[in-house]
């Protein structure tokens, strides 16, 4: 049954190692910088304190889990502020991991491979279990050393060690789960889907009971990451349900594996559509069809993120006297009201999520290409242009309703608990100021995809440059000509700022500029296949 | 009438010379097989035809109009089937052969659900499920149902099984017999011997040999067998004479088809018993312009 798991194990360890090293080092690395740059932005106890009220409301709580905020010590505040985000991507890594070495290797028909070697029937799903335990041990030992050499007073070795195995946990979990989804489904992507979910539907189950009734909380494992009270009280009993739950599923995994065959599935595969809708039959349809469910999250997320900045709104005053750092960060007279600022902050940051899935849409276009699909559209009577123009509309009307989304979702949770809170107009024009950069960006991923293709990812780096010029660059007092490098730059800062039309008609001119140059270079040059 | 014409085409990618000069031309109302090993330059050409690449140097025509800026006039008229088909993982098999149908403006459902039966194939699996064979069928459905004037067929059988190479040979004969032009580029001889009035054999981006397959046997060795009286010795060493095997009772062996008349006239100074002789097969050919490639890869 389990002939031979232990060379496969190695195996898995030794494909993947360059995979687990870098995951595992950013971990350990944004664990340990946290805590540090705490000490140095909050250096006495009196500021950390009055950091902790501020953090203290139902926006925070949903987001982050509750936490000591009576003595909000840097041991108190890194466990609270980072250990249930960083279980939440733990359980990503672990779900990316086995779904990998699971169902999609099953999929793509390795492990047909593997079955037909003198290996058991059960040695591919120990080997798995016995790797992700070991990559998430590694997990905690790192965590724990990286922690513990930093000898700040409030993070001592026991707390330390618990932050480890809460991660850890958290990780042998999520990969349980993964290893029991992988027998349900008959394709990666499902698989996928389906432990993802249950990562997602863990996270806000918690958000609603941490802010409304705790009892809720208990349903979601994830609850135990903040339960665990690290670097406070430091609850040891909450690892053992992580751990055991883990052991458990990987056991049942395992006995599904043994009762059916090679490529079956528990969950039935839904046989589809025989025949296509008659919207389909069009390149904006097959376009958009192709990028249906992307779409529909993108807009769950960004409506998501609207309120829940939305509703933060509330507490900002109270929020920012005792925060000097954040003031530094927000551009402006002082003399000006803090939300108006902080609004024009977040109105930048949401412009530049609503970027990312207008850029996939338009990248989609080359990935298409690039993955061979465009043979057989291409050699339709059907020009270039047209596909062209198919994906360049998706992108341009995402990039907007993504906008409008994430601004409506701000304006109805700024509605519910501020006092005096804005129209939705002036929400929605400071937003709509940030579409002619957004075309503009989409310009830059055109010209890209026309000239240079392979070198289409490009525009990311570009987009993230823009974020961190925006975002951090008050806070390190970048030069200012570092902000007129990427078209967010230009933007008028409403509220906080004046209208101003020259920028929005330049970045306008541009955007089209960028696009009809890019379009050029797309039409002539040959395709990939 | 010429469906396809290509004049001194060539194409480099980078340094490297994937298409020389290649001349071919295919008539309407002929199945042109396109042969040669991998790596050959078959899919690039074919690739040019389409209008995807842009040639290097010389000219491509198809159905008299510029693959490159006539694209979309000549696409209306034909269909392609690419050798590696793609196909979205997301939609199932029915609803890519209805997408393509329609980007051609075709509804013809008593057409398709024809050929669905006859390549017994299930149209409900999303694509990602399926095998290369069935993503085969998918693009093999959708072009037959089409019905252009001109089909491109980019080694379309070769995850089919046997059977279902047979209902693909029935679809290719009956559209030849209506009058349609087919481009074939394959590597199962047997097909292109089967289907095909005229073959153009490419190696290393040149086109080495066109012709008929007569033509091109003309060109080549013809195998005997023969059984004399008296034995022959040296046979090894008569010119245009190849590949001399002994058997128990004869020996049989290769003539260059120029060297056949004065071959026979002194085999005949042996007493001839018996005598067989059998053209040369496709696949002779084939490996007499394979050998000295290298194996085939560029």
């Amino acid at each position: 049954m389990f002939h031979n798991s232990g060379r496969l194990f190695y195996f898995l360890l030794k494909t993947d190692r360059l995979k687990i090293a870098i995951w595992l080092l950013s971990f350990t690395l944004i664990t340990v910088a946290v805590p540090i740059s705490f000490e140095n932005l909050y250096p006495t106890q009196a500021e950390r304190d009055v950091m902790g009220q501020t953090m203290g409301n139902p926006a925070i709580i949903a987001m982050l889990g509750p936490g000591d905020f009576d003595s909000y010590t840097v041991g108190a505040m890194t466990s609270h502020e980072m250990i249930l985000l960083t279980a939440v991507v733990v359980g990503l890594m672990n779900i990316l991991l086995v779904n990998r070495h699971t169902r999609v290797e099953e999929e793509e028909g390795v492990l047909e491979l593997v079955r037909a070697l003198p290996t058991g029937k059960g040695a591919n799903m120990l080997a798995v279990f016995l790797y992700s335990l070991t990559v998430n041990l590694l997990l905690l030992l790192l965590i724990f050393s990286g922690l513990v050499v930093l000898g700040i007073e409030s993070i001592d070795g026991n707390g330390s060690l618990l932050y480890g195995a809460v991660l850890g946990g958290t990780g042998i979990l999520f990969a349980g789960i993964t290893a029991v989804t992988a027998q349900l489904t008959d394709n990666g992507r499902s698989s996928f889907g389906l432990a993802f979910g249950l990562l997602l539907i863990a996270y806000f189950v918690r958000a609603v009971g941490d802010v409304s009734a705790e009892t809720l909380s208990w349903f979601s494992p994830l609850h135990l990451t903040t339960r665990a009270e690290v670097f406070v009280s430091n609850q040891w009993w909450t690892v053992v349900p992580l751990f055991a739950g883990g052991l458990v599923l990987f056991v049942l995994a395992g006995y599904l594996v043994s009762i059916r065959d090679l490529d079956a599935s528990f969950l039935p595969s839904r046989s589809g559509r025989t025949e296509a809708s008659s919207w389909l039959g069009t390149p904006v349809g097959l376009a958009f069809r192709l990028q249906r469910p992307g779409i529909i999250s993108w807009s769950v997320a960004m409506l998501l993120v609207g309120l829940s900045y939305g509703s933060i709104l509330g507490d900002l005053e109270t929020f920012f006297e005792g925060n000097q750092i954040l003031q530094q960060m927000l551009p402006g007279e002082s003399s000006d009201s803090f939300t108006d600022q902080f609004l024009s902050m977040l109105i930048v940051v949401i412009s530049i999520m609503a970027t990312i899935p207008a850029l996939m849409a338009m990248l989609k276009l080359y990935k298409e290409e690039k993955r061979g699909r465009g043979d057989l559209p291409f050699s339709k009577p059907l020009s270039r242009a047209r596909f062209f123009v198919s994906y360049l509309l998706i992108a341009m009307v995402e990039g907007a309703v993504m906008l409008f989304l994430a601004f409506f979702g701000l304006w109805i949770a700024a509605i519910s608990v501020m006092e005096d809170p804005f129209s939705f107009g002036t929400i929605l024009g400071a937003g709509a100021a940030y579409l002619p950069a957004l075309y503009a960006m989409i310009g830059v991923s055109v010209v890209l995809i026309g000239f240079v293709p392979r070198k289409a990812g490009l525009v990311w780096a570009y987009l993230l440059y823009a974020f961190i010029v925006l975002y951090f660059g008050g806070l390190f007092k970048f030069p200012e000509w570092m902000e007129y490098l990427s078209p967010f730059g230009f933007v008028p800062e409403l509220p906080n700022e004046e209208m101003a039309w020259t920028p929005i008609i330049f970045l306008s001119a541009m955007a089209l500029v960028l696009i009809v140059l890019g379009f050029r270079g797309y039409q002539t040059r040959d395709l990939e296949g | 009438m010429t469906v396809i014409r290509t004049v001194d085409l060539s194409k480099q990618f980078g340094k490297v010379n994937a298409l020389n000069k290649v001349n071919m031309e295919v008539k309407e109302g002929e199945v042109y097989g396109f042969i040669g090993p991998n790596g050959a330059g078959k899919s690039t050409t074919i690739r040019i035809l389409l209008g995807m690449l842009n040639p290097s140097g010389g000219q491509a025509e198809v159905l008299g109009m510029d693959a490159k800026k006539d694209a979309v006039a000549i696409h209306r008229r034909l269909a392609y089937v690419p050798g590696d088909v793609n196909l979205w993982p997301n939609l199932t098999g029915g609803e890519v052969i209805d997408l393509l149908m329609s980007f051609h403006g075709v509804k013809n459902k008593g057409r398709k659900d024809e050929l669905i039966q006859a390549f017994q194939f299930d149209p409900s699996k999303k694509c990602r499920t399926y095998s290369k064979g069935n993503r085969q069928k998918v693009a093999l459905i959708a072009a037959f149902a089409i019905e252009p004037d001109l089909y491109i067929f980019d080694e379309p059988t070769s995850g089919l099984d046997p059977l279902m190479e047979r209902t693909f040979q029935k679809y290719v004969k009956e559209a030849r017999n209506q009058g349609k032009s087919i481009l074939l580029s394959s590597h199962i001889l047997s097909e292109v011997e089967q289907l095909c009035d005229r073959v153009g054999i490419i190696r290393d981006g040149e086109m080495i040999e066109t012709g008929t397959l007569e033509d091109l046997r003309h060109l080549t060795r013809t195998n005997l067998y023969v059984e004399t009286s008296r034995p022959i010795d040296n046979l090894e060493t008569w010119e245009g004479v190849h590949d001399v095997e002994k058997r128990q009772s004869g020996v049989s062996f290769q003539v260059d088809t120029e060297r056949m008349e004065t071959v026979m006239a002194e085999l005949g100074a042996f007493g001839i018993k018996k005598i067989e002789s059998a053209p040369p097969t496709l696949e002779d050919l084939f490996m007499r312009h394979y050998e000295g490639s290298g194996g085939g890869d560029r």
